[in-house]
């Protein structure tokens, strides 16, 4: 596991960044800022309408920011709620494609470009990584939804990013291939010392997975505390101190929800 | 009483075996083949036809009408061996057909250009569509008149007349593909990096396929009609034969034998291009894309 201190320089540093879709509208994210280590897990906790997938979003690079700066020059990968593996590729060439893209996208830096066959290869090892090695062959919808995500943890694997940013990503899973995934992740992420994101509104979740909690206030999204979490992985899910540091956070954003009711 | 000293005990984290016994359960076993509905559903089409050709032979027997009127089918047989015999069934078939893929090919070629622009450009679309759906709503053999005027009688005429029945379907075709992307497929393609020139390659023409596919189908038909509509007007010795212009001579020579023939072979023509081109084809992107189980 990558050691994190506080002296390590952020991969990733977000500051006073505020969204709204045009000047009238409603504010989406207000003045929200965050500091992202190298190898940090960090996860973000909201009710809706906190925009935390806006704010993924902007660090993918699929939106913008109103006002606000956003350092780190490190690329991220994003995995949705659906795998979003192409349904025309098999497993493997999804991760052969992306590997590709990657590979034309960063031949203007110093990356070299790898054949075909090399790229095979590295599809191959990566679903390996993530305990899928028999499925190259096979068709998205040939797949289970808890695989399709590993191939699709696989795929963001394959681009070489620093940063995993993930957006609700086993909110569609039933709890015991969700519980598998948190494994594979926590494994996935120990091994290659990515920083990970995770944005997700399941408050154990969040707290089975990440070193620090962040949790958001709704319309406009805004941070309003942050958890460490003190405990060793791998957790259980189902350990009491994961489930007494949930209750706290659950408390809280409680609390921030009543706040809208009228 | 079982003794559980011999269970080996796994540790809770053992991914490994996790991940294995999970994804075993949730992959499908495999499906038991159903061969002979297969074999059936190959056949099940020679069946309507034989049955179209006993009723028709039946009323033929009947004598309602003079043969000359209402042939007999094995009167068209015998028309169309008479047309083998002299070496211009297959000529007139094969020329026809070429004429037709040439004319398709160089239809699709023209129409996806065309078609991504006004997929992907909101602007374009807003100002071209009405001319392309117009070019679509209007029968291309009423170009025919003013492409012989154009081009005289000349393989020209002919390109133009299937060009100007082709091009709108496939590229309405292809719009109608790209409106039906899901909007996650992009959404994906562009955090993988595929921008500009990539993101058409790789992404948009991918996964508008199913609905090109289809406007190419639909594409080929109107190709294929507008072809014998061209081929039965624009009659020329330099064009040489084709299954148009073998309509023409049957209803020069009112034999009416030889029309039905004709008409018979430009159906079965247009029946073996779906059924072994464009079918397979649709099969595997529908089946490889999950869209269909057994079929």
């Amino acid at each position: 596991m990558t050691i994190v201190s506080a002296e390590t320089p952020p991969i990733l540093e977000i500051s006073h960044l505020t969204k709204s879709f045009n000047q009238a509208g409603p504010v989406i994210l207000e003045d929200f800022n965050l500091t992202l280590r190298p190898g940090e897990f960090v996860s973000l906790v909201g009710a809706s309408g906190c925009g935390k997938s806006t704010l993924l979003n902007i660090l993918a690079g699929l939106d913008t920011a109103s006002t606000g700066t956003i350092t780190g020059s490190q690329k991220a990968s994003l995995m949705f709620q659906e795998s979003a593996l192409l349904p025309w590729l098999t497993a493997g060439q999804n991760i052969e494609l992306a590997i590709k893209l990657a590979d034309l996208e960063d031949t203007e830096t110093e990356e070299k470009f790898l054949t075909k066959a090399e790229r095979k290869a590295k599809a191959q090892e990566l679903l390996e990584m993530v305990h899928l090695g028999q499925v190259y062959n096979l068709r998205p919808h040939e797949l289970s939804g808890g695989m399709r995500q590993r191939v699709a943890i696989a795929r963001a694997l394959s681009q070489n990013r620093k940063i995993l940013l993930m957006d609700e990503p086993f909110a569609a899973l039933d709890a015991i291939t969700r519980d598998h995934l948190h494994d594979q992740l926590i494994r996935v992420w120990q091994e290659t010392g990515l920083a990970v994101l995770f944005v997700t509104h399941n408050v154990r979740e969040a707290v089975r997975l990440g070193q620090r909690v962040i949790l958001m206030s709704s319309r406009p999204g805004r941070i309003i505390r942050e958890w460490e979490v003190p405990f060793r992985q791998p957790r259980r899910i189902d350990s009491p101190e994961v489930a007494d540091l949930a209750h706290d956070i659950t408390d809280q954003l409680r609390i921030e929800i009543r706040r809208h009711a009228r | 009483m079982p003794d559980n000293s011999i269970i080996k005990p796994v540790p809770y984290n053992d991914i490994t075996s996790l991940a294995a016994g999970l994804d075993a359960l949730e992959l499908p076993s495999a499906p038991a083949g159903a061969k002979v509905k297969g074999i059936f559903r190959a056949l099940a089409p020679f069946l309507a036809v034989f049955l179209v050709f006993v009723i028709w032979e039946g009323i033929a027997l009947l004598r309602l009408q003079p043969s000359y009127v209402l042939p007999s089918p094995f009167d068209v047989w015998n028309a169309l061996s008479d047309q083998a015999n002299q070496g211009l069934l297959h000529v007139s078939a094969l020329n026809s057909l070429r004429r037709g893929a040439q004319g398709f090919l160089l239809s699709v070629v023209i129409a996806v250009p065309l078609g991504l622009a006004l997929g992907l450009n909101g602007t374009a679309r807003a100002i071209f569509r009405p001319i392309v759906t117009g070019l679509q709503q209007l029968p291309s053999v009423a170009w025919v008149p003013a492409a012989i005027i154009w081009f005289g009688l000349s393989d020209a005429t002919i390109y133009a007349v299937i060009l100007l029945g082709a091009v709108p379907s496939i590229i309405n075709g292809l719009i109608s593909g790209i409106d039906q992307i899901p909007p996650l497929y992009l959404r994906a393609g562009k955090v993988l990096g595929a921008k500009g020139l990539r993101r058409i390659v790789y992404i948009v023409l991918p996964a508008s396929w199913p609905g090109f596919l289809a406007g190419l189908e639909q594409g080929w038909a109107f190709a294929w009609r507008s072809l014998m509509a061209a081929e039965l007007i624009a009659i020329a010795p330099a064009l040489g034969p084709g299954l148009g212009q073998m309509l023409d001579t049957g209803r020069q020579l009112g034999d009416m034998a030889l029309v039905l023939g004709a008409i018979l072979v430009i159906m079965v023509v247009g029946v073996l291009v779906e059924r072994l081109v464009f079918a397979p084809i649709r099969i595997r992107t529908l089946r490889n894309r999950g869209l269909i189980t057994v079929k």
